[in-house]
């Protein structure tokens, strides 16, 4: 299981009710349900990836979270996990607020286009960066409305959204981010993960 | 038509007070087993059939000499392991495979016909309970069933909230639409416009609509295809001849499908049925029973529930099984749900459709590995 979903799996006590928008293949909600007694669902758009999910015996949705969030009453679950996928969304800032009145909390992570290696590619080669968490071309990228981890930093800020934890992950090296540092964290961060409320 | 021998039957003795205000005792259940209850009897499926199923699900159905209607899905080894579990069905009250229906006869001897009462979803639901205390289990470890199936299954799980493990309703809706109410009338007029109809009473006149049904067929059969299916299919091409007739014979290979479709059917089934059947589908609306909250019906289980609907599927399409879903989501009951690409129409349910098995299947087994 990829680093990210360690931290992910982290953040959560166990005995919860977790729902996993855009569960892919269900890797983190398997890991939840197996080792920390999760009650977890996910919801997730690709029907390959649904069957997968399936196949592992686990209670999934096919949907889109752009539209078939509302379906779930408020506070329904104690988180909801929303893994890079934020930035694909064509109305982001409605999912977020999806997430956080589905939830009482919610796990968002983003892949950071402040990244230094994103910031060299687009300087140095003058081309749409291409990472390992941004592998796609501009013109086939399911990524919409990149932002930076000081974006989001201050966009969740200015919601009056409640920030508990907000981590920046640079392969396997996890660390805190907070006011002072976000500068740093913003260059040397491939990946932000941070657990809010509203 | 039926014949008494190869149907095994319960009777149920207890009364059975039906929606329309009559009650009925002493009356036939016929039904039919595949595999074999467990030691804890809790393996035991009981799948529901669609509006012209019956009891015998796969294999050779004795009477027709005909597969099973869902041979692809249940059997040994297949989505619905006959190997792992016990599958119960039975025809539904109504029908004609044996239970309790039009052409059986009243007190006085003498056929009911249109003195059948009414029968509704809920009233077989009611009916098919009976086997579980026949077969002694407690808790059913699935229920399952397309189209009216469906419809059986939310119904039962509704009436009967802790006796089932899992729910697997199909291609299936909580209210019939305007437009199914409309085809199951066409079909209806269409037997009761055939002149050996004879106000229902056909037996004891020694005939029998048979036109009228096998035009109700027609028109159903088309329900139950995609355009995209019919026209892959069978485009335009013509029926064993190089060029148009100018006649009303079959010119077009759709034209004789069609017939040959309807006249099968007239053989294996009774008309006065068709009207009985296509009347429970229609007069069902589970939320109705519920003052229009849907969800209630759902409130008092703790079921796993798993809708599958199909893409190509006009009759029961995607969205009324996604309102199932919805409904059973805003009371955070434990539901999976998955849109099968298919474009068989609403039959993709009892054909082969491998992406559609293999979800039924990893569902149905892991659920049970999870018992």
């Amino acid at each position: 299981m990829k680093n990210e979903f360690n931290v992910i799996a982290d953040l959560i006590e166990k005995d919860k009710k977790v729902l996993d928008v855009g569960c892919a293949d269900g890797i983190l909600m398997k890991f939840l349900k197996d080792n920390k007694n999760i009650n977890i669902r996910g919801l997730e758009i690709s029907k390959e990836k649904v069957q997968e999910c399936i196949a592992k015996g686990l209670t999934v949705i096919e949907g889109n979270a752009e539209k078939d969030l509302k379906q779930f009453p408020d506070k329904s679950f104690d988180y909801v996990v929303l893994s890079q996928t934020l930035q694909a969304f064509l109305n982001p800032e409605l999912v977020l607020d999806e997430l956080l009145r589905v939830g009482k909390k919610a796990i968002v992570t983003i892949p950071n286009f402040g990244y230094w290696k994103v910031r060299f590619h687009l300087l140095f080669k003058g081309t749409m960066p291409i990472t390992k968490t941004l592998p796609d071309e501009w013109y086939n990228t399911p990524n919409l409305h990149m932002c930076t981890i000081k974006d989001f930093f201050h966009f969740v800020k200015s919601k009056d959204i409640k920030i508990f934890k907000s981590l920046a992950l640079n392969n396997l090296n996890t660390s805190i981010i907070n006011e002072s540092n976000l500068g740093v964290k913003n260059l040397f961060a491939d990946l932000g993960i941070f657990l809010i409320e509203k | 038509m039926n014949t008494e021998k190869n149907i095994k039957t319960l009777i149920v003795k207890k009364p059975l007070k039906l929606d329309c205000g009559k009650t009925i005792k002493d009356f036939p259940v016929a039904y039919e087993t595949y595999g074999s209850l467990n030691s804890k009897k809790d393996n035991a499926i009981l799948v529901f059939h669609a509006l012209t199923g019956d009891q015998f699900v796969t294999g050779l159905n004795p009477v027709t000499k005909k597969e099973g209607w869902w041979s692809y899905a249940v059997g040994p080894d297949k989505a619905i392991d006959t190997n792992k579990y016990f599958v119960i069905c039975s025809n539904v009250i109504g029908g004609c495979m044996g239970s309790y229906g039009p052409s059986h006869k009243d007190t006085d001897q003498k056929i009911f016909g249109t003195n059948f009462p009414v029968i509704t979803i809920n009233d077989m639901v009611k009916a098919q309970y009976n086997l579980l205390d026949h077969f002694g289990i407690d808790k059913l470890f699935s229920i399952t069933g397309g189209s009216m199936g469906g419809m059986q299954v939310l119904q039962f799980i509704s009436n009967f909230p802790d006796k089932s493990k899992t729910v697997i309703p199909i291609a299936t809706t909580s209210s019939h639409s305007a437009q199914n109410i409309a085809f199951n009338e066409l079909g209806r007029q269409a037997i009761t416009a055939d002149s050996n109809w004879k106000e229902g009473n056909y037996t004891s006149n020694n005939t029998n609509p048979g036109k009228g049904l096998a035009v109700a067929r027609m028109a159903a059969h088309i329900t139950y295809l995609s355009k995209k299916g019919l026209q892959e299919k069978f485009g335009r091409k013509l029926q064993e001849r190089e060029d148009l007739k100018f006649g009303f014979d079959a010119d077009f290979q759709i034209e004789s499908y069609l017939r040959y479709q309807g006249s099968v059917f007239v053989d294996r089934f009774d008309a006065n049925s068709y009207l009985y059947i296509t009347r429970a589908m229609d007069y069902f609306d589970l939320a109705k029973q519920f003052k229009g909250n849907l969800s209630n019906a759902f409130k008092n289980t703790k079921a796993k529930f798993f809708i599958i609907s199909f893409t190509s599927d006009w009759l029961y399409p995607t969205q009324e099984n996604k309102d199932i879903v919805i409904a059973l989501n805003s009371i955070g009951a434990d539901v999976g749900f998955v849109e099968i690409e298919s474009d068989k129409g609403h039959d993709s349910f009892l054909l082969d459709v491998p992406d559609f098995l293999s979800a039924l299947k990893n569902f149905l087994d892991k659920s049970y590995e999870e018992n």
